[in-house]
């Protein structure tokens, strides 16, 4: 809402209050104001002058060279390329020495060869806004009232010396949308008084009820409806005060009726409609919701398809209006209408921004029904507008008005105690203080001893429950005059839970073992919804995505970090280590909501170690990333719990690839990108894993039980195997670590050898066996015992032959 | 005569120990006039032909030669031992400007920073860390939250709905409902909920369809405005700085009434009012109010007894204000050069 701080006095004194002092209390005691504009901040020396004469430029077509009056002891000659430059105008002038928007400054000039003291300007040269331009001088200059005075300062006739304040309003303030809206809100601030425009008017004998009859079906839509009408008006520009505030509101100046309509809707907040009469096809308007496919051209001159959703005005056959939203071209008002029905109503908020919606129409009108209007101003709106037709488009009202009436006006009653505005804002009013918030407000306040009961003007139809008039209370008083304190009460422990507190030990693990923390969209295309998914499951889609890029709810964390990779490797950065631990969503079968589940995944690529100078340059391979995941286990107290299974999972290298078990089940896997997809992506070699945290963060953990440091020393045995090529070596390391009993308790591979010293289809693994006894010093007979047991194991079950 | 010889020996000696360059010339000094065949040795042995008068005297005095060349040789040798080892180190010198083998490290994502400190504030005051689903019901995205399904308010977050009774949440406080519910009636309620949240938004500078929100919540018996503040004080003192000051707006939320808007003075121009505050030496951080008491109620709370205060942070823009970032997207593109940026800790 734009606020003309001139306009505004004419309701509320503001004298001693500079408008941006006014805008910093307003903002202070709730309503937002954004900013506070001049538009003539900055520009100098335009002024009214009367064009003289006007002939063709001798040396060219487009251009006109005039004698214009500027107030000066002579007239000045002035070449114009204005189209519609006339002899006789009253036209905006810059005279030698002024400056314009842009700082651009006006200079006396040659054109072609004709001097030029000065510029006839248009109202865009001097900063107004096209849209707001009336569509008659949107292409040229801008013609003044003939009654305008030669030489008076054309920046001040045009209301752009004003003050505008930007009022950003939240939806519950719709009461602001008016200037009287606004005078109630400064007035209570300032504890001032406001001024009612005052209404008088003559009213012909004829009756309004003799040209129109007004049929409500609708009646829940439209409990209130109103018309009156004003006969013999002559369609001309509005005065030109009337336009300067309209275009200070944002708003563009048609005519003088619609003009009206639309000045009556800023002043009282109330939205207007003006039809002509005789365009009308009928003598009664019929209130109804549309057909089904039915059709109206809106003033807009778009034909639309309406549905039994839309509340229409008709004319008892064919709709004339869309009600709240916009009239209908059948029934415009245009140059040659002489009567005028003005409409004022009350319309459902709710239908008016369902036809709104549906027709991708937002106007003033309808923002203000969407929200509500005050029910108390609907008519006194009317007669307004009637008034100002009488005055200045010469009109002639007829007696009375016609309407349908259901509309229940009754003010909001609440009380509310001392006690519970100083309880909920800690503070410690007092009674006159509180009392005298709610008279500056002009609610009514009766006092009975710590209890205040309220009558709220219907205007405020936000306030309907104490805390609104606590809020009431609040705001004048002032925030900044509400103490600081800490809740006092319960004392309550305060902690992470165990899964809050695994998940950020897992970040450090995971950032300790050098990878960087990444957070990605959840939204993602389908295709890249599924491509590493743990489980087949159809994803989420969104009803009306704003993108198909980004339309569907991720099923994996990997494709999202991928496309990381993809943006740094674009970047001339090689070397990526990132990891997300986030949830994906999984649709269930028989639940409104899909289960969410935290995940863990990583994309490393590029050098892991790189000490250049010493000839140290070591690429990311997949025991780096196992490596960084059993950290993670061991973090997380669940690494006895693990197993790695060699698998083929899809858009993964199928040689390069381990399902990860926890406790016998699948949570994620680990492994090389395929290089088909690499290629796709244009990514390096490029490892990855995904689990879901969810389950490692659930397991059961082993509570820390202190073991004895050996005080007895231990015995390493180091042992050859030749096995076949496709042996694993954690299998053989399984059957080691079961064959050597109590007194193994380490067991490492140390060496692989798979060269061609070695037989055809066999390698040789070698581990390190470290034998102890907490309680002895062994022997060599007890080594050699347990030993034997092992060697004959991995013979009997994996065929492995002690190398030679 | 035997004794001038032995005077002879050790000038000999002593000469030779003395011009002695290295240990092995030093052990062919001992092994020469100290050994079983050097000439001390030898002079002992003519001792057979002195008198019983003069052989302790003489025994005496080979002694003392002894004595003096041991010494010396081990003099000499703990020098040219000491000379050695400094050699050996010279040769070991490195140049240690060159650089070092770089330790693989990682760091936090800076929102997670954010929402971490965060959290520990609220730790610290006996809060617990509440989480919800991120896909949720409209009715505790909305309704509960006294946002009926016609609420013109529902305009100020347009939302991406999976079904008409399922969207991605637009805020985190769909949490608050759900926390109240599981307390049935019963406080106090301290809880903060981080989270991710989506708004039908385009990406730019300043916007992002996914963010991430905190929001707060307090339920007790006589909770009220003055303790918000009090709160948001403590909480944006720490995140911000002591010497930051806050000032509580007037606002409009429909889960809170009254609503609040929360800014803290300006860090730049310490108020004077520069571009980043827009002149008003005052920057918008967050927005709470009291619980609205029909969202008490909806939850199972009998707002006659309960009070409570609300409040929610968006994550980015606490991040953005406190590190600098010019642009939104930074988060989500994940630049390494981005990350790494955010790596000490910070008092």
């Amino acid at each position: 809402m734009f606020v003309s701080y001139k306009w505004l006095q004419e309701y509320v004194d503001l004298s001693g209050i500079s408008a941006a002092e006014l805008a910093d209390k307003i903002t202070k005691s709730g309503i937002e104001v954004e900013g506070v504009e001049k538009k003539s901040e900055g520009l100098k020396g335009v002024v009214i002058g009367h064009v003289l004469e006007r002939e063709q430029h001798p040396n060219a077509d487009k251009l006109n060279k005039c004698l214009v009056d500027i107030g000066a002891e002579e007239p000045v000659q002035i070449i114009c390329g204005a189209p519609n430059v006339d002899k006789g105008q009253k036209v905006a002038v810059a005279t030698v020495g002024a400056v314009l928007p842009g700082n651009f400054k006006i200079k006396k000039a040659k054109l072609r060869g004709e001097e030029s003291h000065g510029m006839i300007c248009s109202l865009q040269e001097l900063g107004i806004e096209s849209k707001i331009v009336a569509k008659e001088y949107a292409v040229g200059i801008f013609n003044f009232p003939q009654d305008a005075q030669v030489g008076e300062d054309a920046l001040e006739a045009l209301g752009l010396d004003d003050e505008i304040l930007e009022l950003s309003l939240t939806p519950n303030r719709s009461d602001a949308l008016s200037m009287l809206g606004v005078a109630y809100e400064v007035a209570a601030i300032l504890r001032r008084d406001v001024k009612w425009p005052t209404i008088e008017k003559e009213e012909a004998s004829e009756k309004a009820s003799d040209y129109i009859s007004v049929k409500v079906e609708a009646t829940e839509d439209n409990p209130l409806y109103m018309a009156k009408v004003v006969k013999d008006v002559k369609i001309g520009p509005s005065p030109l005060w009337m336009q300067t505030r309209l275009m200070a509101a944002g708003i563009r100046p048609h005519n003088n009726v619609v003009d009206i309509t639309n000045f009556v809707l800023l002043e009282y907040g109330q939205p207007l409609h003006a039809f002509d009469y005789d365009r009308l096809g009928s003598k009664e308007l019929v209130i109804r919701r549309a057909k089904d496919a039915e059709k109206i051209t809106t003033l807009d001159e778009a034909e639309r398809t309406l549905t039994p959703d839309h509340l229409v005005i008709t004319n008892g056959t064919e709709p004339v209006a869309i009600a709240g939203v916009m009239g209908g071209a059948n029934s415009e008002v245009k140059s040659d209408t002489t009567t005028v029905i003005i409409e004022a109503a009350y319309f459902k908020g709710s239908t008016v921004r369902k036809a709104s919606k549906d027709h991708g129409l937002r106007s003033e009108a309808s923002a203000r029904f969407e929200k509500g209007v005050d029910p108390a101003r609907v008519r006194e709106a009317g007669e307004r507008a009637a008034q100002l037709m009488a005055e200045y488009a010469g009109g002639t009202i007829l007696e009375g008005s016609v309407e349908y009436n259901d509309m229940k006006v009754e003010p909001a009653v609440i009380s509310i105690t001392l006690n519970k505005i100083n309880g909920l804002l800690g503070t410690s009013m007092s009674v006159s203080e509180v009392q005298d918030i709610f008279t500056r407000l002009q609610f009514d306040v009766a006092v009975e001893g710590e209890n205040f009961t309220v009558t709220i003007p219907t205007r405020r139809g936000d306030i309907t429950i104490e805390a609104d008039l606590v809020e009431e209370a609040a705001r004048l008083y002032g925030y900044d005059n509400i103490p600081s304190t800490l809740p006092t009460g319960t004392t309550t422990p305060g902690a992470l839970s165990d899964y809050q507190q695994k998940r950020r030990k897992a970040r450090r693990t995971l950032e300790g073992a050098g990878l960087f923390q990444a957070i990605t969209y959840s939204l993602t295309s389908a295709e890249k919804a599924a491509q590493f998914a743990l489980e087949a499951r159809e994803s989420i889609r969104l009803a009306m995505p704003m993108s198909e890029e980004r339309s569907q709810l991720r099923l994996s964390i990997v494709p999202q970090l991928l496309e990381v990779v993809k943006y740094n490797n674009a970047r001339q950065i090689d070397s990526v280590a990132l990891y997300e631990i986030g949830s994906v969503f999984l649709k269930q079968d028989g639940e409104q909501l899909p289960e969410e589940r935290e995940h863990v995944a990583a994309a490393i690529t590029g050098l892991w170690e790189s000490h250049l100078w010493q000839g140290e340059k070591k690429p990311v391979d997949f025991f780096v990333a196992k490596g960084i995941l059993e950290a993670l286990f061991d973090t997380l107290g669940v690494a006895s719990q693990i197993e790695y299974r060699q698998a083929e999972v899809k858009n993964l290298h199928p040689g390069r690839t381990a399902e990860v078990l926890l406790n016998g089940v699948v949570i994620g896997f680990i492994g090389q990108v395929h290089p088909t997809v690499q290629k796709e992506l244009d990514i390096k070699e490029t490892y990855v894993f995904e689990l879901s945290f969810k389950a490692l963060a659930e397991a059961e953990v082993a509570p820390i039980a202190y073991e004895t440091i050996p005080r007895f020393p231990s015995i390493t045995r180091d042992i050859a195997l030749v096995v076949d090529s496709a042996t694993k070596a954690g299998d053989i390391q399984s059957i080691i670590v079961e064959a050597g009993g109590a007194l193994l308790k380490e067991v490492q591979v140390f060496d692989l050898y798979e060269g061609d010293k070695m037989e055809e289809g066999k390698k040789s693994i070698a581990y390190s066996l470290k034998y102890f006894d907490p309680e002895r010093t062994l022997t060599d007979e007890d080594i050699t015992k347990a030993h034997d047991k092992v060697l004959a194991a991995v013979k009997d079950q994996a065929g492995a032959e002690l190398r030679g | 005569m035997m004794q001038e010889r032995l005077q002879e020996l050790q000038e000999e000696a002593l000469q030779k120990v003395s011009a002695a360059s290295n240990l092995k010339e030093l052990n062919d000094i001992r092994v020469a006039y100290l050994g079983k065949k050097g000439p001390i040795t030898e002079v002992l042995r003519g001792m057979g032909k002195l008198s019983a008068e003069e052989r302790p005297k003489m025994g005496a005095l080979v002694n003392v030669v002894r004595e003096a060349i041991t010494s010396a040789i081990e003099e000499k040798q703990a020098v040219l031992e000491a000379e050695a080892v400094n050699a050996q180190l010279a040769a070991e010198t490195i140049d240690i400007t060159l650089p070092a083998r770089p330790v693989n490290k990682g760091n936090h994502h800076p929102l997670t920073r954010i929402v971490e400190e965060i959290e520990d504030v609220f730790i610290g005051m006996g809060y617990t860390v509440a989480e919800g689903p991120e896909v949720e019901s409209d009715y505790y995205n909305f309704e509960a939250l006294n946002l009926p399904k016609s609420h013109p308010a529902r305009d100020m977050q347009d939302s991406f709905y999976i079904t008409d009774e399922i969207l991605v949440r637009t805020h985190t406080s769909p949490v608050q409902a759900r926390t109240m519910e599981k307390h049935k009636g019963q406080g106090p309620v301290k809880i903060i909920c981080p989270g991710k949240v989506y708004r039908r938004d385009n990406d730019d500078a300043t916007h992002s369809h996914q963010f991430m929100q905190i929001e707060g919540l307090v339920v007790d018996e006589n909770i009220s405005m003055s303790d918000l503040k009090g709160t948001l004080e403590v909480f944006l003192k720490k995140v911000f700085g002591q010497e930051r000051e806050i000032r509580l707006r007037p606002s409009f939320f429909p889960f809170t009434e009254p609503s609040v808007e929360v800014d803290i003075s300006c860090k730049i121009c310490s108020g004077k009012g520069c571009n980043v505050c827009k002149q008003t030496g005052w920057i918008e951080v967050l927005g709470g109010g009291i619980v609205h008491p029909n969202v008490l109620e909806m939850a199972g709370f009998d707002s006659k007894k309960y009070s409570g205060f609300a409040f929610g942070i968006g994550v980015e823009r606490i991040a953005m204000l406190k590190y600098g970032v010019d642009d939104i997207r930074h988060f989500y593109t994940n630049d390494i050069r981005f990350l790494k940026q955010f790596h000490h800790h910070e008092a």
